[in-house]
C-alpha cells in the first residue's frame, strides 16, 4: 500500500480574525466560528516566572492564584462558582513569559466571561489571610508535583539552571520556599500594578458569537478600566555557552537515572523561519515517537534509553517563548554510561546532516500539521494560542499560517539547524541519577 | 457585596445533535459514526473487550500487547507503519485497561481510507516480531519501575485491590518482574483469541458525513474476522469492609489519602442524582471538599472526587495530597464533609450550580472530534446510543435536593468508603491509630 500524502489546499486553517486595540491599550482577537455552542475567553499577561527579581522566585505563580481570590466586586471563591454554576470551566497558569486566564463557557454566558475577566483586571482583593492561605495552597502543590514524587519538575527545573546564568532564565518557575513565605500583600498590590495593566493585556475570545456586538461588549466591560503604565519587557539576553554545561543531579525518590539535554535555538520572534526549521528538527530527531530518528537509534537499536521525547521551549509549545529558549532532549535510561548515549546522540545529527531527504521532512510535517489541526480544532486551545500569537509577535495571524510555513522548511535548512545548533560544545546536560530503591 | 451578573448570561441554547449512523458487520462489529465539522479529521476509536470467564495473570500480558500490536504487521515494520502514519497525518496507538483493548487514531478526512485500511492489516496481520517484543519488554519493565514509584499510583493501585480484590478490576500496575516471561507466542496467541470484532465497536468523529464514514470503515474492515468467546466478565462482588490502609513510604512529605466506594454506571436510574452528589462534595472547584481543604484550611491544592465507570462497575473516588503533618486534620475534615453530605442539608444554590455545571461541561466536552469520538465510544460500550446527548441533561435537570440526599446517603457515607494512605508511618501511624483501625504496609517493591 503506498501513502497517499494529503495535499496542503484543503488542510489549511481558515479561521477568520478581527483585532481591535482599547484606548486603554487593551488588544484583543475575537475568532468567531459557529460550529459549536461555546465560547473560549482567554487574557495573557505579559508577565511571567522569567519577569521575577531574585528574592521573589515563584511570585508570578503565587500572585496567579492570588487572582482567583476575590477582586472589589466578587467574594473570594465567587469566580469559579460562576464560571462552574454557568456550565463552564476555568484555569489559570504561570509559564515563563506569561501568566494566562481562561475560561470556556456555553455560548449563552459570553457576557459573563468577558465581564468576569475585566473584573479581574480592574481589581484584586488582597487580605493576610488569602495570601497566607494560598502560600500553603502553592507549598502542596510544589510538594505533589515536585518534592514528594520521583522526576517532580524534571527538567523544567533544573535543565535551565545549567543551560543559563542569568537569574531570571535560570532560576526555579515554583520558587523556594523561603521566598514564597516572605511574600507581603504590599509586594502583591505592587505586583499588580506593575504588570496587570490594560495595555500589558491580550483578549481572545473564541467561538460562538457575532463580532460586532461581541466587539461592543468588550468595549462596555474593559474600556473604562485605567491604562496604568505599561512596564518594559525584562532584558533576558544572555549568549550561548562557550562550553559544554554538564551537572549531575541526584533524585532521592528516582528508581532509574534519566539524561535531559538542552541547546539553545534561534530567537523565536524575530529569525521565525530559521526557528521554524529548529521545530521541524526536534520533531525529525524526537518528536515523533517510533518514527523518529533518536528513538530508532537509542531505543531500538542501542537499548540504552527506555522512553524519550523532544521539544522546543519551556513545556513543549514552541510559538509561547521568547529568546532564549532550548530545543530539549528527555532520556529515562537504561545504562549507567552516559557519554555513551550522548555520543549516539551526536552521530545521529552528523548522520541526519548527511542524509536527510525530502520525503522525510514531508512527512513529518505532515503530521505536524494534523497534530496541529486537532489542537486548535478546541476552542479554549485556539483563545489562548491567539492571544500568545498577538502577545508576542502581534500577529494572530499566524494560527492560519504556521503549518504552511513549517511544511515550507527546506531539507537544507534542516540540515543548516542542525549544524548551527546541536553543537555538542554549546549544550546543557543534565543526569539525573537515582538515590532511590533501584 | 456583589456585582449583579444575571443580565451577562443569557437563556442556554440547546446545542444541536450530531447527525450520527449506525451499522453493524455480519462479523459482530458494531460501528458508530458522527459527523463534526470543524477541522479537516477524523478520529477513531476501537474498543475491544478483553475480559475472560477465568481470568490469569496481572495484566502484563495485555499491556505488553496494546504495547506491541502497533509494532508491525506482514507487510509493514514496526518503523515502517509508524512512517506511513507520518505520511498519512495520523496517529495510532492501544492501550489496555483492566478489561479492554482501546485502539485510537486520527488522521486527515482525505487519508481516512489508507488510515482504515492500516487499522485492518494492524488488526490482521500484526506480528509480534521477536525482536520487536524483546525490545517492548524492556521498556514495559523500565515503565513499570517508574510509574510504580510514583506515590499516586501507589495509592490507586492500593484503593483499586481494596474495591475489587481479584477480580481484574483490582489489578493495579503489574511490576516489572512480570514482563520477563511473556513470549511473541502468547502475545501471538492472546492476539488470535481477543482481538476480534465480535463484541468489538468502532466510533467514528469527522468532518464528512456519517454514512461515508461507515462505508469507509464497513470497506477497510470487513476483512478482520474471528469469533473469540464473548467477554465472560463478572461483576466484582462489592467490597467487603476493612481497616484503613496505611502503605508506609518512609520520607514522604505528603500523604496520599484516598477513600473508595462503589457508585452506579451510566444506564443506572440513579446515575444523574449520584453525579450531582458527587460534584456539590468534591467534584468540582466549586464543590464542599475543595472549599473546606484548599481554601479555607490550605490542606490540598487539588482535593477532588469522581466517578469512575468500568463495563461491570463504577466506583466514586476521593482524593488529596495534603502535607505529612496535616494527615490526621485533613482526613477528619474530609469525612465530615462526606457525613455532612449524608446527613446534612443542601440548599438549592448548591444543587442548581452542579445541574448546570453537568450539562454545560457535558456540552463543551463533546464541541471537538477527539471529544465527541472519546465520548461515544464510551457510552456505546454501554449500550447507550447519541440520544443519550440529550436524554442525560434532562435527567440531570430533573434532579432534587432529596434526589441528592437519598443519593448522598447510599453513597458518600464515610462508612461505606474504603480508606487507602500512602505516607510516611513513622509520622501518622500513632495520630492514625487513634482514629481508625489500621493496616500496616510497606510501599510495594518496583
Amino acid at each position: 500500500m503506498t501513502g497517499c500524502g494529503a495535499s496542503a489546499d484543503n488542510l489549511r486553517p481558515m479561521f477568520s480574525l478581527e483585532r481591535m486595540r482599547l484606548e486603554n491599550g487593551l488588544r484583543v482577537v475575537l475568532a468567531p466560528d459557529r460550529h459549536a455552542t461555546a465560547v473560549a475567553v482567554a487574557v495573557y499577561y505579559d508577565v511571567g516566572f522569567r519577569s521575577e527579581p531574585e528574592g521573589r522566585s515563584g511570585f508570578a505563580h503565587l500572585f496567579e492564584h492570588l487572582m482567583f481570590e476575590g477582586s472589589a466586586t466578587l467574594e473570594k471563591m465567587e469566580h469559579a462558582r460562576l464560571v462552574q454554576g454557568n456550565g463552564g470551566t476555568f484555569n489559570g497558569s504561570t509559564n515563563s513569559d506569561y501568566t494566562r486566564y481562561f475560561e470556556t463557557l456555553p455560548s449563552n454566558a459570553l457576557e459573563l466571561g468577558l465581564f468576569l475577566e475585566s473584573d479581574r483586571m480592574r481589581s484584586v482583593r488582597l487580605s493576610e489571610e488569602t495570601l497566607e492561605n494560598q502560600i500553603a495552597v502553592v507549598k502542596e502543590e510544589i510538594r505533589v508535583n515536585v518534592l514528594n514524587r520521583p522526576y517532580g519538575g524534571f527538567p523544567w527545573i533544573p535543565l535551565p539552571q545549567v543551560m543559563f546564568r542569568t537569574f531570571n532564565n535560570a532560576h526555579n518557575g515554583y520558587g523556594s520556599f523561603e521566598d514564597l513565605e516572605a511574600a507581603t500583600v504590599d509586594a502583591a498590590a505592587d505586583f499588580f500594578q506593575q504588570y496587570y495593566a490594560p495595555g500589558n493585556a491580550v483578549l481572545a475570545v473564541v467561538g460562538d458569537f457575532d463580532v460586532d456586538p461581541t466587539a461592543a461588549l468588550v468595549e462596555k466591560h474593559f474600556a473604562s478600566i485605567p491604562a496604568g503604565v505599561v512596564p518594559r519587557l525584562p532584558d533576558l539576553s544572555e549568549p550561548r555557552p562557550s562550553s559544554e554545561r554538564r551537572v549531575e543531579m541526584v533524585d532521592a525518590l528516582a528508581p532509574r537515572p534519566a539524561l535531559a539535554i538542552g541547546y539553545r535555538v534561534p530567537d523565536p520572534i524575530q529569525d521565525l523561519d530559521e526557528y521554524l526549521a529548529v521545530v521541524v528538527l526536534a520533531s525529525l530527531l524526537a518528536g515523533g515517537g517510533e518514527a523518529s530518528r533518536l528513538y530508532q537509534r537509542l531505543v531500538k537499536v542501542d537499548r540504552t534509553v527506555s522512553h524519550m521525547s523532544g521539544y522546543v521551549g519551556t513545556f513543549g509549545n514552541p510559538f509561547e517563548v521568547r529568546d532564549p529558549t532550548m530545543l530539549q532532549i528527555v532520556a529515562y535510561l537504561q545504562t549507567d554510561d552516559v557519554d555513551e548515549v550522548l555520543r549516539a546522540v551526536d552521530a545521529e545529527v552528523e548522520a541526519l546532516v548527511d542524509d536527510l531527504l525530502p520525503d522525510e521532512v514531508e512527512r513529518v510535517t505532515q503530521a505536524m500539521r494534523s497534530s496541529y489541526l486537532a489542537d486548535v480544532d478546541e476552542f479554549t486551545e485556539r483563545a489562548m494560542f491567539l492571544a500568545v500569537l498577538e502577545q508576542q509577535r502581534s500577529s494572530p495571524e499566524l494560527l492560519n499560517t504556521l503549518p504552511d510555513k513549517a511544511a515550507a522548511v527546506s531539507p537544507s535548512a534542516v540540515r543548516r539547524a542542525a549544524e548551527r545548533w546541536l553543537l555538542p560544545d554549546k549544550r546543557a546536560v543534565l543526569e539525573l541519577q537515582p538515590g532511590g530503591t533501584p | 457585596m456583589s456585582a449583579d451578573t444575571r443580565p451577562f448570561v443569557a437563556p442556554v441554547r440547546t446545542p444541536d445533535l450530531p447527525a450520527v449512523a449506525e451499522r453493524k458487520l455480519n462479523t459482530g462489529l458494531g460501528m458508530v459514526a458522527a459527523s463534526r465539522p470543524g477541522v479537516p479529521r477524523v478520529e477513531v476509536r476501537l474498543r475491544v473487550p478483553f475480559g475472560s470467564a477465568r481470568p490469569t495473570g496481572d495484566g502484563a500480558r495485555e499491556r505488553l500487547l496494546a504495547d506491541t500490536v502497533t509494532a508491525g504487521t506482514a507487510e509493514h515494520s514496526a518503523l515502517a507503519l509508524a512512517q506511513e502514519l507520518q505520511r498519512l497525518g495520523a496517529s495510532l496507538r492501544a492501550h489496555a485497561t483492566s478489561e479492554e483493548l482501546l485502539v485510537s487514531g486520527s488522521c486527515l478526512v482525505e487519508t481516512a481510507v489508507p488510515f482504515l485500511e492500516l487499522i485492518d492489516e494492524v488488526l490482521r496481520t500484526a506480528d509480534y516480531a521477536d525482536e520487536e517484543v524483546t525490545v517492548a519488554k524492556g521498556r514495559a519493565a523500565q515503565e513499570a519501575t517508574i510509574v510504580r514509584s510514583q506515590p499516586t499510583v501507589m495509592a490507586s493501585d492500593a484503593l483499586v485491590d481494596r474495591l475489587y480484590g481479584k477480580h481484574p478490576y483490582g489489578r493495579g500496575t503489574p511490576p516489572a518482574s512480570s514482563y520477563a516471561g511473556i513470549s511473541p507466542l502468547a502475545l501471538r496467541k492472546v492476539h488470535a483469541a481477543r482481538v476480534v470484532p465480535a463484541g468489538s465497536t468502532i466510533v467514528l468523529v469527522g468532518d464528512m458525513r456519517p454514512h461515508e464514514l461507515l462505508e469507509m470503515a464497513a470497506g477497510a474492515l470487513g476483512r478482520w474476522k474471528g469469533d473469540g468467546p464473548a467477554s465472560g466478565l463478572k461483576a466484582p462482588a462489592p467490597p467487603a469492609p476493612g481497616p484503613t490502609l496505611l502503605v508506609d513510604r518512609p520520607g514522604s512529605v505528603q500523604s496520599n489519602i484516598r477513600l473508595g466506594g462503589m457508585a452506579v454506571g451510566r444506564a443506572h436510574p440513579d446515575h444523574a442524582r449520584v453525579q450531582v452528589a458527587n460534584i456539590v462534595f468534591g467534584g468540582y472547584f466549586s464543590s464542599r471538599l475543595v472549599a473546606n481543604l484548599r481554601e479555607n484550611k490550605g490542606f490540598s491544592y487539588s482535593p477532588r472526587s469522581s466517578i469512575g465507570h468500568r463495563r461491570l462497575a463504577s466506583e466514586l473516588t476521593v482524593a488529596a495530597e495534603v502535607a505529612t503533618e496535616v494527615t490526621v486534620p485533613a482526613l477528619l475534615e474530609i469525612r465530615y464533609e462526606l457525613a455532612r453530605m449524608a446527613a446534612g442539608t443542601l440548599s438549592t444554590a448548591e444543587l442548581d450550580s452542579a445541574k448546570r455545571y453537568l450539562v454545560g461541561t457535558l456540552a463543551l466536552a463533546t464541541q471537538t472530534q477527539s471529544g465527541l469520538a472519546s465520548y461515544l465510544s464510551a457510552i456505546t460500550a454501554d449500550g447507550l446510543t447519541i440520544d443519550y446527548l440529550a436524554t442525560y441533561p434532562s435527567a440531570v435537570e430533573a434532579v432534587t435536593v432529596d434526589d441528592v440526599m437519598d443519593a448522598s446517603l447510599r453513597f458518600l457515607g464515610p462508612r461505606g468508603l474504603q480508606t487507602v494512605i500512602v505516607g510516611d508511618a513513622s509520622t501518622v501511624e500513632r495520630p492514625l491509630g487513634a482514629l481508625d483501625e489500621l493496616e500496616l504496609t510497606p510501599a510495594p517493591p518496583a
